[in-house]
Parts: C-alpha cells; sequence; structure tokens
C-alpha cells in the first residue's frame, strides 16, 4: 500500500510531529505530548489534521432517495447545510463504516468516510446509487480537512471572520450538527460544527492548496488563547472520553448497529427499504455481545484485546479500547460484553497480562463537557 | 550528562550499565518518545529472580504498552520506585530514569557479545 502524505505534512514536520501510519496515511501522532494536546482540548483548543477522512459527493435529483437506499438513517429529510451521523451496512447488517454526511445543496450530499474504508465506501455508494438520479464522485484527494476542537474554538475562529465571506449564519449561531458554506481567501471551505473529541468546535473542509495557509492562520490567531496542535493520540483519548465509537475498534463487519448502542441511528421502517433491512428486522441472535463503557481504580489500564471475566471466572468479553483517561485519572475502557453482564455497575475482571483488575461498568459517555 | 557510549543497549530499546556483576536496566530515550506520555511503571520485586529474555517489567503510556525484558539471569536487587511515582520521569531523561538493578549469575554475558553498542544501537533505530 502507498503511504500518503496530508497537504499538511511540511508543516507537522516543521512542528516536530512524530508520525503513525492510519489508514494508508502518515499523520501526526503527537507535537509534543499526548497529554499536554488532550488538555489543551479539555481546557482551551485542539487543531487536528484529519485530511486523511474520506469524502464522497453524491450529486443529482435523487441523490437523498439514493442515500436513503444507501445508508441505515432518513438523509432525504435533513435541510440544507444540516449533518447527519449515519452507518452504511453489508446486506447482513454488519457495518461497513460509520460516516457523517452534510446535505451541501438541494441535491448535493458530502459523505465523509473513515480513511481506511474510503475505497469500500465509495464502491457501495456507486453501485447503491446506480439505479437513482444521481453521480457519486470521490472527491477525498480534492479535499483537506482540519478540525478546531475546544471550549475556545469559536473565539478562535471568530478572528478570522473578518477574513470569511459568505457565511449563512455567524459562527455563534453555527448549531451542532449544522454547517455553512463560505470563503477564505479566494477559497472555498465548508465550516461544520462537529467534532470527535467531546468538546465544542469546527471542521473545516478546504481545497489541499488552500489547507497550509488555514492552518497557519488559525494557529496564529489561536496562540494566545492556548491552541496548540494536536496529534491522532490525544484524539483517540479525547473520543474514548466521549464515547464515540472509533471503526475498527467498536465498530465493523461483524457488529450490528444495535450491539454498538446505535440502534438510534437507524430508521427501520424507512420507506423503499436499504440495505441491511432484513437483516436488522430479524435482529441480533440471542446473547450476542454489547457494547459498554467499564471503568476501573488505579492506574493500569485495560487495552484493546484484553479478555473479560466475570466474577465466576467466566470469560463474558473482551475490551475494544482502553486507556488510562487523561481528563478522569482513572482507566476507562469499552468493551463488547455478553448481555447478562452488560448492566451498569456490574462488576468485571481485566485481564492485565495475567494479572485480573476489578472494573465497573459505566454508562457512556464517561465524560460530558460543561453545558456553555 | 550520561556516557551514552558507556552503555550497552538491546534490540528491545533497553540499555544497560553494568558494573562488575551488578546491571542496572532502563529503557532508551528513543523508546519512550515511541510510547509518549508515560503514565504508569511497574518495576520487579527486590529480591526477585529472573530469567534472562522473560518480562520483568512494564512501561505503559496513554496508547501503548512497553515490555522490558531480563537482560541475564539473576537477583533483582535495587528499584527505582521514583520513577513508579513519577512515571513522567522517562519521559524527561530516559537515561537517568533506571527501573531497576539485577546482580547477575554470570557477568561474562556482557563480554560475550549479544548486546548492542550505541552505535550499533543507533543505527537500529534509524
Amino acid at each position: 500500500m502507498t503511504i500518503r502524505n496530508s497537504p499538511l505534512h511540511d508543516i507537522h514536520v516543521a512542528a516536530g510531529a512524530s508520525f503513525t501510519d492510519f489508514g494508508g496515511w502518515q499523520m501526526p501522532v503527537r507535537y509534543s505530548s499526548d497529554l499536554t494536546e488532550h488538555h489543551a482540548v479539555r481546557d482551551a483548543a485542539g487543531l487536528f489534521d484529519i485530511s486523511h477522512m474520506g469524502e464522497i459527493v453524491v450529486l443529482g435529483p435523487e441523490a437523498g432517495a439514493a442515500l436513503d437506499y444507501a445508508l441505515a438513517g432518513r438523509l432525504s429529510n435533513i435541510a440544507v447545510n444540516q449533518a447527519k451521523y449515519s452507518l452504511l451496512l453489508a446486506p447482513d447488517g454488519g457495518i461497513i463504516d460509520d460516516l457523517i454526511i452534510y446535505r451541501t445543496g438541494d441535491d448535493r450530499f458530502l459523505v465523509v468516510a473513515n480513511a481506511g474504508n474510503r475505497e469500500d465506501v465509495a464502491a457501495e455508494l456507486v453501485q447503491r446509487a446506480a439505479p437513482f438520479d444521481c453521480d457519486v464522485y470521490d472527491e477525498s484527494d480534492d479535499i483537506a480537512l482540519i478540525a478546531l476542537q475546544g471550549p475556545k474554538a469559536q473565539e478562535i475562529l471568530e478572528q478570522l471572520t473578518p477574513q470569511i465571506d459568505g457565511l449563512t449564519t455567524s459562527l455563534a449561531d453555527l448549531k451542532y450538527y449544522w454547517s455553512t458554506p463560505a470563503r477564505w481567501a479566494d477559497h472555498e471551505l465548508l465550516i461544520a460544527r462537529t467534532g470527535y473529541t467531546g468538546e465544542d468546535g469546527f471542521e473545516l473542509y478546504v481545497s489541499p492548496d488552500a489547507a497550509p495557509a488555514l492552518w497557519t492562520a488559525i494557529a496564529e490567531v489561536g496562540a494566545g488563547s492556548g491552541l496548540v496542535p494536536a496529534g491522532l493520540a490525544a484524539r483517540d483519548t479525547l473520543r474514548l472520553e466521549a464515547g464515540m465509537p472509533l471503526y475498527g475498534h467498536e465498530l465493523g463487519r461483524d457488529i450490528l448497529p444495535v450491539q454498538a448502542g446505535l440502534g438510534r441511528v437507524v430508521h427501520q421502517n424507512k420507506s423503499g427499504g436499504f440495505v441491511g433491512q432484513d437483516a436488522l428486522a430479524v435482529g441480533a441472535p440471542d446473547g450476542a455481545r454489547v457494547l459498554v463503557g467499564l471503568s476501573a481504580e488505579g492506574r493500569r489500564a485495560g487495552r484493546e484485546g484484553y479478555e473479560l471475566f466475570g466474577a465466576d471466572g467466566e470469560p463474558v468479553g473482551r475490551i475494544t479500547s482502553g486507556a488510562l483517561s487523561p481528563t478522569l485519572g482513572h482507566p476507562i475502557a469499552m468493551a463488547y460484553v455478553d448481555p447478562a453482564v452488560s448492566e451498569p455497575g456490574t462488576e468485571l475482571f481485566i485481564d492485565v497480562r495475567g494479572s485480573r483488575i476489578p472494573a465497573t461498568v459505566t454508562p457512556l459517555p464517561f465524560y460530558t463537557r460543561k453545558a456553555l | 550528562m550520561t556516557d551514552l557510549t558507556a552503555l550497552k543497549y538491546t534490540d528491545q530499546h533497553e540499555w544497560l550499565l553494568v558494573e562488575g556483576d551488578v546491571v542496572t536496566v532502563g529503557i532508551t530515550d528513543y523508546a519512550a518518545g515511541q510510547l509518549g506520555d508515560i503514565v504508569f511503571v511497574e518495576l520487579p520485586q527486590v529480591g526477585a529472580t529472573v530469567q534472562a529474555g522473560t518480562v520483568v517489567c512494564e512501561v505503559e503510556s496513554t496508547k501503548s504498552v512497553g515490555e522490558v525484558y531480563a537482560p541475564a539471569n539473576g537477583e533483582v536487587v535495587e528499584r527505582n520506585d521514583a520513577v513508579v511515582d513519577a512515571p513522567e520521569l522517562l519521559n524527561g531523561d530516559a537515561f537517568r530514569a533506571w527501573l531497576f538493578k539485577l546482580r547477575v549469575d554470570d557477568p561474562a554475558v556482557f563480554e560475550n557479545g549479544g548486546f548492542l553498542t550505541r552505535d550499533q544501537y543507533t543505527a537500529l533505530e534509524a
């Protein structure tokens, strides 16, 4: 597989980032310290390069109907500039990818896919949209993506608004899961109030040519507010605290939406049907494991792949993501467990490389930001 | 400043300071950097008998777990509890933040190769 570099790669190198391979891309894992970057996002703001994400455009009079058929949710009835989280399912109900879809026009939708699934998502959308009057374009190579996340994200981005034209709303009035088109320095932007950290913030879709200048401009105006560049390591601990699933960990082709706690995303009785509908109508087999949160004491974290045991010593599940929570100061994890031990408060044991560490089933998310 | 050329290294990113029959063991700055922010260290008990090549110590960061191996057969004679209390010391100066000291059964193992010089180790990092 070819390893690709972000359009912001040179900036990251100059900033001293260390890199990791993520979905076929060399992306910054950290600039200085995971913990510093994590705390900056919780307390002030962080700037993330997530240009590895895939962007697929569905365009045409029946684009909404095509997505209603292709995805688990109903997309045709969201408003222009609105966003929605959804799932692309296999015919057997397994999750091919989780997606955010922005309606950027009456007949235009922008589907944002995980980097590692970009090609699968594009191929499925092309095939599923074929009977409809619309076209599917993989525009991933023409779109860079910068996420500005944290309680100070709005005040930082507002400092750039004198240079931004064409907003349909002020940033203060831009609601969560809504977006606005814009122009910055003669480049088209899509500014979305979305994110993957559990904080307020924005995601900025921009052409690769303009991305370095936009990144630098945000970094400069944000420095006084405590903004730091943040890598994928901090992004992972932030999303884990916020109880957000990550494809390949909590989500996969062998997982049904209901197991992942994503039943609310599925519009089961959608007229016209959708791929995966029949399988979901049958439901998960009895005893299928379900996603839960786990909290533990001490500092020793259960991690992906670690086995879970019940009080009687029987195996009951497995961790999919785990870390010592930087914000909470104790270990947290997400795990798939037998339904019988999935109730909050249930005491389980994590096998941490031979030692059994007690852990308690805990409602997700672990962390919720304070109301503004 | 630690004289890094006076140390021996393993391909598992441990550094070794050999003084007679006692060897002090730590992880390299490269290993600490790869792990990221280190948040938990578990050290062997003083008096424990360990076998060469077995895991005797764990170093956890926010992102991953590093295992530290015994470089030789021997007995743990001292441990650095300062790094248990403040794991971030390993991110500060990994060559001062030693983990444990081992009295080895046969100090000749360090003469017979199998360990790396500074130059050999830095070539491995690259």
